[in-house]
């Protein structure tokens, strides 16, 4: 059934056991995303560790396809620099924009690639792209402190 | 005791319930609050506007400028005497939006002295149950005028608390602006105390009627108040029709909101006077197959009669209520016996959100509405996100109860128990 291609198994437990739901203390930046046509919120909080590689934690409220999606994003993105980060992130928008004819690439994507079956909903299309739109905007934050620093 | 509607008959007007949807499933529409669907006689009435009468309306010496102006004013007539209002009190807007938005700009626009004036000095009276469009609209007029924003706040069950009625509506009061039957709870609102309340201070008490006007007879000279609003589509009109109803000696006095063409008097290249109502808030070439469209929609609920459509829409309700109440862990938001209460059902089932709930009925063939549904403070009220809400009108049968209830428990399993 259609719904299923929707609601895989990966994504549904994605959602009731999420990954990285609690956001750390002291973060470099944290901002806060709303999908304004339905309400679903995430508050999504960014780290360096000590090889200025990535570390994603949040917390938020909304329907499977977002809480998973984030879950997923902020696992996926762990332990990545930002630059390899904003790549895997363009090739997801790619994906989910796709209309269901970009499949995603599991090596890369990983559990990702479950959320391939939200491109044929398009109503559902933003659900997805929370999480990921989220963490994009901490990253570019982050980044353009490093500039402005790098620039002092 | 009203004999029933006619609903298989009924169906046969609307094409588009015959529509196969996801997977060969029959549509069931439950989500006539946000739009109704088009029975085909609005839809000839539209085309016929178009292929015999188009010309601009109040100008133009040809034949088809007197048959297009002949076919909007009757509609005017017509919608008028829907509502029991006289037509030159009846303003065509493009939405419902649109005319609240007229009313708050108008008083904005009134210089000091005028009796609409509005200022620091003065209050709007809200409810934490309206529709964005008949709340941004006073924020953004209390944002522009300094008036402060005050509202009646909702009980558990979802009915208006009316306690601190006295306190809320003052001698500073300039507006109460409050919704006649709630798009998210189904509440109907009483209105009798709020009117006294208001007419006792001089306040201008707008009606939202989107919800009401639609689904049960309403006469203006019983309810009481100053100005009414509703639209079109969601009355089995076209979209881009609304009304804006005032009394009329309100309307000839206010400043216009929109200006342009069509609504002045006289004008010179520095002013211009301005006609009265309806004139006076009709610039530019109105929506004209859009009114003759609304004219044909008020014939149709005028022929199957709006009392019976009512109570067909009150035991679809009643119904609906029951069988959702089955259903573990579903929960009604608003109130759950049929006291002052329309066709309009909102619910949320523990451990669902609203979103994967309604894409599971979606792919049952069954449309609803999940979300704030344009009221984010009372979801707020209740500690919601979002709700899933299903909505009656008059093509509805038991038949889409029974599938309504079916497919939210087979959501439910499917989401909370494979």
């Amino acid at each position: 059934m259609e719904l299923d291609s929707l609601y895989q198994e990966v994504i549904l437990d994605h959602y009731k056991r999420p990954f990285n739901k609690s956001l750390s203390a002291n973060p470099l930046v944290t901002v806060h995303h709303i999908n304004t046509s339905c309400g679903d919120e995430i508050t999504l909080s960014l780290k360096l560790d000590v090889n200025g590689d990535l570390e994603i934690s949040w917390d938020g409220v909304g329907c499977s396809i977002s809480q998973a999606s984030t879950s997923i994003v902020s696992e996926l993105l762990k332990g990545k620099s930002s630059q390899e980060a904003l790549a895997l992130i363009e090739e997801f928008q790619v994906m989910i924009l796709s209309k269901g004819n970009d499949r995603g690439n599991e090596n890369r994507l990983e559990d990702a690639v479950a959320l391939a079956g939200v491109a044929k909903f398009p109503a559902r299309v933003k659900c997805a792209l929370l999480g990921w739109m989220a963490s994009k905007d901490a990253i570019l934050q982050v980044l353009q402190r490093g500039e402005s620093k790098e620039s002092e | 005791m009203l004999s029933p509607i006619d609903v298989p008959a009924i169906k046969k007007d609307f094409p588009i319930l015959k529509k196969v949807v996801r997977g060969n499933n029959r549509l069931i529409y439950l989500d006539s609050g946000a739009t109704s669907q088009k029975p085909l006689q609005v839809l000839d009435a539209e085309r016929e506007f178009y292929t015999q009468h188009n010309a601009a309306v109040h100008r133009g010496a040809h034949l088809l400028a007197e048959e297009a102006t002949e076919a909007y004013e009757s509609s005017r007539i017509n919608v008028a005497r829907f509502i029991g209002a006289e037509p030159e009190a009846v303003i065509f807007t493009k939405s419902a939006t649109e005319s609240i938005n007229a009313v708050a700009y108008s008083l904005g626009n009134a210089p000091v002295g005028s009796p609409f004036h509005i200022s620091s000095e003065n209050n709007i009276v809200l409810s934490e149950m309206e529709h964005h469009a008949n709340l941004i609209p006073w924020q953004e007029l209390a944002r522009r005028t300094g008036a402060k924003l005050r509202w009646f706040p909702v009980t558990d069950e979802g009915r208006l608390d009316l306690t601190g009625i006295d306190s809320l509506i003052d001698n500073k009061t300039k507006v109460v602006a409050i919704t006649h039957q709630s798009n998210v709870l189904g509440t109907i609102n009483p209105l009798d105390s709020i009117v006294k309340a208001a007419g006792e201070v001089g306040a201008y008490l707008l009606l939202d009627a989107c919800q009401s006007v639609p689904h049960f007879p309403i006469n203006l000279e019983e309810l009481g108040v100053d100005f009414l609003v509703f639209s079109g589509h969601k009355m089995l009109g076209p979209t881009g029709i609304g009304v804006l109803w005032g009394k009329k000696s309100l309307l000839d006095q206010m400043p216009p909101f929109l200006t342009g063409g069509s609504m002045i008097e006289s004008v010179t290249m520095e002013q211009a006077t301005y006609l009265d109502a309806p004139k006076r808030f009709e610039a530019g070439v109105p929506n004209m197959a859009q009114a003759v469209g609304l004219s044909a929609a008020v014939d149709y609920l005028r022929g199957i009669g709006l009392e019976k459509i009512h109570h067909h829409e009150n035991q679809l309700t009643a119904s609906a209520l029951d069988g959702l109440r089955s259903i573990p862990t579903l929960k009604v938001i608003g109130p759950e016996n049929m006291e002052n209460r329309g066709g309009v059902i909102s619910f949320t089932v523990d451990g669902i959100h609203p979103h994967d709930l309604g894409q599971a009925l979606d792919q049952y063939g069954i449309a609803v509405r999940t979300g704030h549904h344009c009221a984010w403070p009372l979801m707020k009220r209740f500690q919601l996100v979002a709700t899933t809400r299903a909505s009656f009108y008059l093509y509805n049968d038991m038949d889409d109860v029974k599938e309504l209830i079916e497919g939210v428990e087979r959501a439910r399993k499917y989401f909370l128990e494979r």
